[in-house]
């Protein structure tokens, strides 16, 4: 039953990942985007990970998407604006892509696969992760907070000087 | 087999009760605003112009849908879609009555503020793919309220969380057995209700913050070149987003299905059992659509960096403290 | 405990919403009509001949706006699963917090003492 499933949303999100490449225009990247984090919030359920799944859905689809159409439409990329990339460019780009594919692909093929069987253990639960992260895992937890105070002094310094400049 | 029958009759149920909750609300709407400034309202249509919406639903239904030259066809059309779906995916953690509840998962109340997060990006591409500069700036401002009330509508909801400690809306409801939590909680909860009423009412889109579609300037702000049908769904959605988020604060604060209880003064209990539990839920959920319905004759609208600073300035820092003295009070068990 | 088949149900509201929105546009598709006048595509600008692209750069601090959403989101989303479990952590739990939120206060108060908030 979850072999199907897992096929067709694996389907799902390299066909949207690659729309998000082939797209022309911005704004339709950014829907694909959110479309495949769609599919990859489903594999996450999928794995009975349930508080990854809500939080997947939340942060990625909701909030930072929302920051990358803001992005988008503050950069005004429209179809005629954008600029056309030189040949060197492009050759350049497909060779890099193509070479991280391959490491990637050697890294795959070399792993040893690990079947865990999550939905009985119920790791993913929002009640487990949390004993794990207020627990085993609370200095990260806490110097997390001090990652978020440094993006949000950038923020406002960002913000600040474009501001001056206009 | 079995299965799905159930499925599908649960989906044409949802159905039928999506389209009589727009009918209904919308002439709630056009009934409340009217008797607030002391006129009539809709009364040709049916008794009382009770079939008035059912009329306009059919008149829209009958419109032409056309996509304005220069808009992206594809995303025009889509938007009312993604804000319709966003909306029916909500609805199916709502009980509506004791047991009667189409789905209920242990992560309730974070599935809905995640599905409740996606309304924003429909609007987001609705207002870009009009081609049309009050449909752009009507969804900036859109989105940049909604982002930010959510914030402080997440906050509301973790308070209660903490109380209950549980994310599931029947472990919510079943919490509030022997009082609700807004007799229960003192101030905290009192507040976290407060800030929760003011955010869902800016997360709606509805006045005193409607200034995404502030008709004397953006003439209907994102939506201005939908019709037809288009513009209807988007409309339904908004109208069924109130009564979601209303059903939510009253399964919060007020313990949805649950009839009023008082402790375990048993008799008292058991007489407030005999009115039916869908009556308790709708009966509060509509006092809640009343109450968002009463703002908006109450109060004039904010401009868009009053509405910001509301936000970012006093509730998110109201409610971040909150949270914390609900904790305290749940840890010192200062709650009845 | 709960499983992957708990999740079944959104399955099934997502294909009944779509198809009801589908139904409407089908059935609106039918019964309106179609006539299609060069005015009529023009987009809407209260009779004004319209004047160049719609698709604008505007304010930065809409963009200030959702960053600063993006990090307060990602706040709310860590007191999820401390909510659910702090009654077991007690104080521990709960000084946990007071550091984590009182970090997020000072910048905060960065925020509003530079003023990243106020519109010109």
């Amino acid at each position: 039953m979850t072999l199907p499933i897992f096929y067709i949303l694996a389907m799902l999100s390299v066909f949207c990942a690659l729309m998000v490449v082939v797209a022309r225009k911005p704004v339709h990247s950014v829907l694909y985007l959110i479309a495949c984090f769609f599919t990859i919030a489903g594999h996450y359920l999928m794995l009975n990970a349930q508080f990854l799944f809500a939080v997947h859905i939340i942060v990625y689809a909701g909030a930072i998407m929302v920051l990358f159409l803001f992005v988008i439409m503050l950069l005004n990329l429209n179809l005629e604006s954008e600029p056309r990339k030189s040949v060197i460019a492009r050759v350049a780009a497909v060779s890099t892509a193509g070479l991280l594919f391959l490491v990637l692909l050697a890294a795959v093929k070399s792993a040893e696969p690990v079947i865990l069987d999550t939905s009985a253990s119920g790791v993913g639960l929002v009640r487990h992760v949390g004993l794990k992260l207020y627990n085993e895992y609370m200095m990260p937890f806490e110097v997390s907070a001090l990652l978020f105070l440094t993006a949000m002094v950038g923020a406002v310094k960002l913000g600040r000087k474009e501001a001056t400049h206009s | 087999m079995a299965l799905f029958l159930e499925f599908v009759i649960a989906g044409l149920l949802c159905i039928g009760l999506f389209a009589i909750l727009g009918l209904v609300l919308v002439l709630m709407e056009r009934k409340v605003s009217a008797y607030m400034q002391i006129r009539l309202g809709p009364n040709r249509v049916g008794p009382k112009g009770a079939l008035q919406t059912l009329a306009d639903t059919l008149k829209l239904l009958s419109k032409e849908g056309l996509t304005p030259r220069g808009a992206d066809r594809f995303l025009f059309n889509l938007a009312p879609f993604v804000a319709m779906i966003g909306t029916m995916l909500l609805l199916a953690p709502i009980p509506f009555a004791k047991g009667f509840q189409l789905w209920d998962i242990n992560i309730g109340v974070l599935y809905i503020s995640a599905v409740s997060s996606l309304a924003v990006i429909s609007i987001l591409l609705a207002g870009w793919a009009s081609n049309n500069k009050y449909s752009l700036l009507g969804a900036m401002r859109s989105g940049a309220q909604i982002v930010s009330y959510e914030l402080s509508a997440g906050l509301s909801i973790i308070a209660i969380v903490v109380l209950t400690g549980s994310l599931s809306i029947s472990d919510i409801i079943a919490s509030q057995a022997d009082g609700w939590w807004i007799f229960k909680g003192h101030l905290p909860v009192w507040i976290a209700f407060v800030t929760f009423i003011i955010a869902v009412t800016a997360e709606t889109n509805r006045a005193p913050f409607d200034l995404a579609e502030a008709e004397s300037e953006l003439t209907a702000g994102f939506h201005t070149e939908y019709s037809g049908m288009k513009f209807a769904l988007f409309f339904l959605a908004e109208y069924i987003n109130i009564f979601i988020v209303c059903a939510i604060g009253a399964i919060l604060f007020f313990g949805g299905w649950m009839p009023f209880h008082i402790g375990n003064w048993e008799g008292f209990n058991r007489i407030m059992d005999y009115i039916p539990s869908s009556v308790w839920f709708f009966g509060k959920t509509f006092f809640l659509i009343f109450v968002i319905m009463w703002f908006r004759w109450t109060f004039p609208r904010l401009r868009i960096d009053q509405l910001l600073n509301l936000e970012w300035k006093y509730l998110l820092p109201i409610s971040m403290v909150n949270v914390l003295l609900i904790t305290l009070v749940a840890i010192l068990g200062w709650h009845f | 405990m709960s499983t992957p088949a708990d999740y079944l149900p959104i399955a099934m509201m997502f294909v009944v919403a779509s198809g009801f929105v589908l139904f409407t546009i089908f059935v609106t598709h039918l019964l309106g009509p179609r006539r299609k006048t060069e005015v009529k595509l023009e987009p809407f600008e209260c009779g004004i001949e319209s004047q160049e692209n719609a698709r604008m750069p505007f304010s930065i601090k809409y963009f200030l706006v959702a960053i600063l959403f993006v990090l307060f989101d990602v706040e709310i989303i860590f007191m999820y699963p401390w909510a659910v479990n702090f009654k077991d952590m007690g104080m521990f739990g709960f000084v946990e917090m007071l550091i984590f939120l009182s970090l997020f206060l000072v910048g905060f108060t960065y925020i509003i003492r530079r003023g990243a908030l106020k519109w010109e």
